[in-house]
């Protein structure tokens, strides 16, 4: 122990307790205990770390002066979605979210963590309602990691062993999905309609056979559009014995059909939208839902709480349903993996949508509408930019095409960082066919004012 | 304070499920309205929405005030043991710490919350140079030449290591050839998991009479379809496996590589790092032994770190330095894709770099001799209560926490270790962790007390066991109703597993009860 | 209920089992005790604390059950049969039959090898059975743990629902060789006993794997790697019958049966009958075998009719040895046994091999040399 302060962290760090505790075992020094270890792997030297910032003061002022030079959403204003947005966080979200509880809790059983097993049953049954369906799992990682594991889930269900997938997906998932599938099935992607970027259900009918597990696609896609071809592209799976698995940004469900009204045998999504800050993504988490059917749930990967009357009356207990089927249970017998994920992403969205209520969640859907329509049009109006350069109905994003200004969407995007926005993203690599086009992501955040200030800004740089 | 606590009781506000609180009409927040002005220039969107795309469902979402919601989860945060509340040292494998509060202060704050992982580079340097940063850091604790933080638990980064291997083995040529993973039935679950996920066979050494698998063992499965070795070590066990650089070579000589899952890394810093003992990969979970929260289950981080010629495979992007910016690297064509969104949680990156920010590389050492020393201690004290043993070599020291087994004890009173655990529930404690699967050791409670127990939490948590034993010899039958002062108290199982009972919803709970 | 008072005499008076009145009436000169009535005691106190009179016991008289019930707080229905001074495996399963037409929902009994045996020879699987261990031999996996452990999983039978029943062995030994010193064991059958699910403690705590689906992953497993030229011989046990299910044919369960082509070519074969058809065989043969449970012998007990001479023949890298992890486990870090009856073979068994546990899961377990 060089260190003449014992640490705040380390209560027995404190020399003459740790001599007492050495005397009690028996030994002269912790070296004793690591006896075991042979001395070809020991560790000689000293590691060569940054020299310790030991007040807490010091230490706060240091990370926070890193962390200042990035810029946020909160002094700038922000157009960027793609996966991962800025919706309003109540108060109250936030509030529960540092209950130190919650934070500092982790795998601990029904008798200790009661209240964390409600709350994220709660969760379940929440979101259930929102999607319509009676079985929810806890939080899986993402959105992506939850398509993943339903993709496989269909595979076994079915015995089959091909997926077909929009082709509009996001780069970013589509590259996870490739990775996580490959050793048991292969992805087909399914052509978007050019003007629209809907499902071309034409081209599904020529690709979907009986060998294809799943048909997937998201409402709504990541081009922002409403998937109004869902009835159809559901009866085109079902009628070759496929699974639907739909991939849904659940704040769109108060005022949006949810999957469950167009028969979707399985729903995923994330609930980052859900009252959870961005966190430079660090916010997302995804769920898996379907209807209570015992063959379908037996293939779930994910952990699922379930509900039973306590022992005494109008008392609840909570505890997993089915566990033998996880991989902790079956080790190397499990056909997927599930671990530590966003639980506490869980809980927020569950303090969310009872903040909002069923008409909390309609007018949020409906003042999102209204506002990204607004935006669109105001950027439509612009000489040169064509927005909505699809002819889709769109939820909060929406496709903006530059290609006629003669400049790039990085060009413009840097021009408008420097006046204090984050534009859309920039699709010009992944969608070539849509040119030097951008995504924008406008919210019940932006005010008129700041689409004004874009609009505004957008004219000042192209001109 | 070392005596059990005799007076304990759970809060216990038997809180109504939320599905049933509120009255129709009332409101938790309210909705920012759309300005005239926005409405005035536009046609109403959901008129043009097909009427079948509209939903049609009622949606029966509470109605309740705001004061009652967040009376109702501050009151289920009341009924839920988090390390700020309760010394967990019950939570064997899962390394339970303290969580400094100013890391969580640092992140309350908009340059955290607010940002958008598809910002320009430019305007993210701050968590860039921390990634950056912390990545120099890891290199060095570990050995490792190159890491990468997407990976959001401990589970998705031996997945990662999985999917590393088998990028390697394909750019070989010897993807299809290699298809054996190697790990050890005292290593955790998702290091034989996961590689299955990623398509491998994989086998499994048994103990041998030391409680860790034998050199041979290995030996004879060695062979031109060996892909690799996932390993913890210590083990689940709290053993240290002495053969474990002999294995490394061995199976590095047979042409797989070896990963490291220091999930059970908390009595190693500065003591042994992944690198130097020839390890290929490895992945560390900041939110345990880097004091990032564990979060009620997340999130968390799994750093993965490679050595140089698996830098390549690495997810993308990966972080970099160009001399005057910090930059993401996008163009990586051997990468194995992607494993998590974005960044993954660079949140909990943050706090880890800040926690090894305040302690350096003495603090770190620290950290890790405390953590072992309370464990022993523990062990030592704990040899002293009746029916309570440990298997194997009790000369043999464990590392950073010890599986222990309660045989004796059970087989003289006839309960069973999940009796003696749900016991702790009435003294405040977290039920002990028992065994990963498979159960290898007889009657199994695994803890690990890590650095941040004080002596007197130790005493006390020695105190109650002690207490417990006791009973179970006095008065066994009184054990197998517990616990009596917990917010839940026990209940059958087979609600849960029965398809005409369980019920993960409340909609679906009253279509069946009722 | 039912007590064998005569099991166990002889353990404390180093006689190995009871199965003869000339050994019981030598035991109890040697100044044995009734073990097995101290046992069933013990046990039957605990499960009157535990259900009471919410459940009937139905019993042989004296000290064939009734003594031990009513020392225990129960009432008993006594069986009318007459219960001699030494009882035989004959009391045994008259009780039994008696029992069965009774229909009772469980039957508990204390006793050794030779009991579950003569119980076995009645009611085969058909009711669940809890085993109090008394006896000297204790190689049937019938027996709880401790007389008390007995006492649980009979009260949770009972008020619980949520208990799972499994197939366990009924094993045997000769007690007249076993007496000279060889252990000569065989495998008479399976009974079904209750077995408590563990009490999962959420995401770390893990509990019990459950066998059967880890059965049926093990038989997946060989079903895919099975191929048509090859003749299989198929040893005994519930592992190898899970085997015959996922390959569509109906495998005998105690038998050794012979499978190539995707069919049975031959059932509970003698090891003459093998050793004429591989000889006449001119494909490759593998043998396909699984441990005893808690005991660890993959050859030499319970399928002796696979001999020395075709497992040299077969080779031993044709021998595929299957198990669950929960069956490894079960051997509590012991290594597999072998007893073939020739040391050459024995010796070329012996070393690390490897074992099919599951889907694309393999472990690898030593043979003892």
């Amino acid at each position: 122990m060089k260190q003449n302060k014992s640490d705040p962290f380390i209560p027995n760090s404190v020399p003459s307790i740790r001599d007492k505790m050495l005397d009690a075992i028996g030994i002269k020094s912790v070296e004793d205990i690591y006896a075991s270890i042979p001395n070809e792997i020991r560790f000689g030297g000293a590691l060569n770390l940054p020299s310790p910032i030991r007040s807490e003061s010091r230490l706060r002022k240091h990370v926070e002066q890193i962390l200042s030079k990035n810029r946020n959403a909160q002094d700038n204003i922000n157009f960027l979605g793609a996966g991962c947005w800025q919706h309003y966080v109540p108060a109250v979200c936030d509030e529960i979210a540092q209950r130190g509880e919650f934070v500092t809790a982790y795998g601990g059983g029904q008798f200790g963590d009661h209240g964390k097993w409600q709350a994220v049953f709660e969760f379940q049954s929440l979101l259930g309602e929102l999607i319509g369906m009676d079985v929810v799992s806890t939080p899986t990682y993402d959105w992506s990691a939850a398509a993943n594991s339903a993709l496989l889930m269909a595979c076994r269900y079915t015995g089959r062993n091909e997926i077909l997938v929009p082709e509009t997906i996001s780069a970013d998932r589509l590259l996870q999905m490739y990775n996580f599938v490959r050793p048991v099935a292969s992805i087909k992607k399914i052509k978007m309609v050019s003007n629209t970027g809907l499902m071309d259900t034409s081209d599904l009918r020529s690709k979907i056979s009986s060998a294809t597990a799943s048909v997937y696609f998201e409402n709504p896609t990541f081009l922002g559009a409403i998937e109004t071809g869902a009835y159809e592209i559901v009866d085109i799976a079902k009628s070759k014995g496929a699974l639907a698995t739909v991939g849904v940004d659940p704040i769109t469900l108060g005022v949006i059909s949810p999957p469950s009204e167009y028969g979707a045998d399985i729903v995923v999504g994330d609930i980052q939208p859900l009252g959870i800050h961005m966190y430079g993504g660090g916010g997302l988490g995804g769920f898996i839902a379907s209807n209570d059917n015992p063959e379908l749930i037996a293939e779930y990967n994910a952990l699922l709480v379930s509900i039973a009357p306590g022992l005494r009356p109008g008392e609840f207990g909570f505890d997993y349903s089915t566990f033998d089927r996880t991989s902790y249970e079956k080790r190397g017998l499990s056909p997927d993996y599930i671990g530590t994920t966003q639980w506490l992403w869980a809980i927020i969205a569950g303090v969310y949508l009872s903040l909002m209520g069923p008409v909390g969640m309609n007018e949020v859907g409906k003042t999102i509408m209204e506002r990204s329509s607004y935006a669109s049009k105001k950027l439509g109006n612009i000489p040169g930019i064509k927005s909505p350069s699809l002819s889709n109905l769109f939820f909060k994003e929406f496709v903006v095409d530059f290609s006629d200004t003669g400049k790039t969407v990085e060009e413009i995007n840097i021009d408008l960082l420097d006046r204090g926005v984050f534009g859309g993203f920039d699709l010009s690599s992944q969608f070539k066919c849509l040119g030097q086009s951008s995504l924008y992501c406008v919210t019940e955040v932006h005010t008129k004012d700041d689409i004004d200030f874009l609009t505004q800004s957008l004219k000042e740089i192209l001109t | 304070m070392t005596q059990p606590h005799d007076n304990y009781h759970a809060a216990r506000w038997n809180e109504p499920i939320i599905m049933e609180m509120g009255s129709e009409g009332q409101r938790g927040v309210l909705v920012d309205e759309t300005d005239q002005a926005i409405l005035e220039e536009i046609q109403n969107p959901l008129d043009s929405v097909p009427q079948n795309m509209l939903r049609s469902s009622k949606l029966k979402l509470p109605e309740i005030s705001q004061a009652h919601i967040l009376r109702h989860y501050t009151r289920l945060s009341q009924m839920t043991l988090g390390f700020d509340v309760t010394p967990d040292a019950s939570s064997g494998t899962c390394t339970m710490k303290y969580s400094p509060k100013v890391n969580e202060a640092i992140c309350r704050n908009a340059s955290v919350l607010d940002v958008h992982p598809l910002q320009n580079p430019s305007s993210l340097q701050g968590i860039l140079k921390i990634l950056f940063d912390f990545e120099q850091i890891m290199c060095e604790i570990s050995g490792m030449y190159k890491y990468s933080f997407q990976a959001s638990s401990g589970a998705q980064g031996i997945y990662t290591n999985a999917c590393l291997i088998r990028a390697y083995h394909e750019s070989n040529g010897e993807g299809k050839q290699r298809n054996e993973i190697i790990t050890t039935a005292f290593s955790h679950p998702a290091d034989a998991a996961t590689p299955s996920v990623a398509g491998f066979k994989v086998i499994t050494l048994m103990p041998g009479e030391n409680g860790y698998p034998d050199f041979q063992s290995l030996l004879s499965v060695l062979s031109e379809r060996t892909a690799g070795l996932m390993v913890t070590n210590p083990e689940d066990t709290g053993l240290f496996n002495p053969h474990i650089p002999d294995m490394v070579k061995a199976v590095q000589d047979a042409g797989g590589l070896c990963a490291y899952d220091q999930a059970n890394a908390n009595g190693l810093f500065g003591v042994v790092r992944a690198g130097d003992t020839g390890f290929d990969l490895c992945q560390f979970n900041l939110h345990k032994t880097f004091s990032a929260p564990h979060s009620a289950q997340g999130q968390g981080t799994a750093a993965v770190g490679v050595s140089e010629k698996l830098a390549k495979f690495l997810p993308t992007p990966v972080g970099d330095f160009n001399d005057t910016e910090y930059v993401l690297n996008y163009d990586r064509p051997d990468s194995i894709g992607k494993i998590r969104s974005f960044l993954g949680n660079v949140q909990t990156v943050i706090k880890a770099y800040s926690w090894v920010m305040s302690l350096g590389a003495d603090g770190l050492k620290s950290v890790s001799e405390t953590a072992v020393l309370n464990n022993n201690y523990l062990a030592t004290k704990l040899m002293q209560i009746k029916g309570l043993d440990l298997p194997w070599d009790n000369n043999v020291r464990r590392i950073e926490q010890v599986r222990y087994t309660w045989k004796q004890l059970c087989l003289d009173t006839g309960l069973t270790t999940s009796d003696l655990a749900r016991k702790m529930s009435d003294y405040g404690l977290q039920t002990y962790m028992e065994s990963h699967v498979p159960r290898l050791v007889d009657e199994p409670m695994t803890l690990e007390p890590t650095e941040s127990l004080s002596l007197d939490d130790l005493d006390a948590y020695v105190a109650v066991l002690k207490d417990i034993s006791a009973q179970a010899y006095s008065d066994p039958e009184s054990l197998k109703g517990a616990p009596y002062k917990s917010a839940s108290d026990q209940l059958p199982q087979n609600q849960f597993n029965d398809p005409e009972t369980w019920a993960m919803t409340w909609k679906a709970y009253k279509t069946k009860r009722e | 209920m039912i007590i064998n008072p005569i099991s166990g005499l002889g353990g404390r008076v180093g006689l190995k089992g009871t199965d003869t009145t000339e050994i019981v009436a030598t035991a109890i000169e040697l100044g044995a005790k009734p073990e097995s009535t101290i046992r069933a005691t013990t046990c039957l106190k605990e499960i009157f604390i535990g259900l009471n009179t919410s459940v009937d016991i139905i019993c042989p008289p004296g000290i064939m059950g009734e003594t031990s019930a009513r020392a225990a707080g129960f009432s008993p229905f006594v069986l009318p049969i007459q219960v001699p001074d030494f009882t035989s495996a004959e009391d045994t399963r008259i009780a039994v039959e008696m029992m069965v037409s009774e229909k009772v929902s469980l039957i508990l009994f204390a006793g050794g090898d030779g009991t579950a045996r003569d119980i076995y020879s009645v009611i085969k699987d058909s009711i669940p059975v809890v085993g109090i261990p008394a006896g000297v031999k204790m190689h049937s996996a019938v027996y709880a743990t401790t007389p008390k452990s007995a006492a649980r999983l009979v009260n949770n039978y009972f008020v619980s629902t949520d208990i799972n029943l499994k197939d366990v062995e009924v094993m045997d030994i000769d007690e007249d060789a076993f007496r000279k010193g060889h252990l000569s064991a065989s495998l008479y059958g399976y009974m079904k006993v209750p077995f408590e699910r563990r009490y999962i403690q959420g995401a770390k705590s893990g509990g019990i794997e459950s066998d059967e689906s880890a059965m049926s992953a093990v038989a997946h497993e060989i079903s895919r790697r099975i191929e048509d030229n090859i003749l299989y011989i198929l040893g005994p046990g519930t592992t190898l019958r899970a085997i015959g299910n996922a390959l569509g044919v109906d495998k005998t369960l105690l038998g050794v049966d012979l499978f190539k082509g995707g069919k049975l070519i031959a059932e509970d074969v003698t090891n003459l009958q093998i050793e004429g058809i591989v000889a006449k065989c001119n494909n490759p043969v593998k043998i396909i075998v699984t441990p005893i449970g808690g005991q660890g012998h993959i050859f030499g007990r319970g399928n002796q009719q696979i001999s020395p001479s075709i497992i040299k023949r077969v080779g031993r890298e044709s021998i595929v040895i299957v198990a669950t992890t929960n069956k490894l486990a079960s051997l509590n870090g012991r290594p597999f046994l072998v007893d073939t009856g020739d040391p050459e073979v024995d010796q070329l068994l012996s070393g690390y091999i490897r074992v099919v546990t599951g889907v694309n899961m393999e472990s690898v377990y030593r043979v003892s040399d």
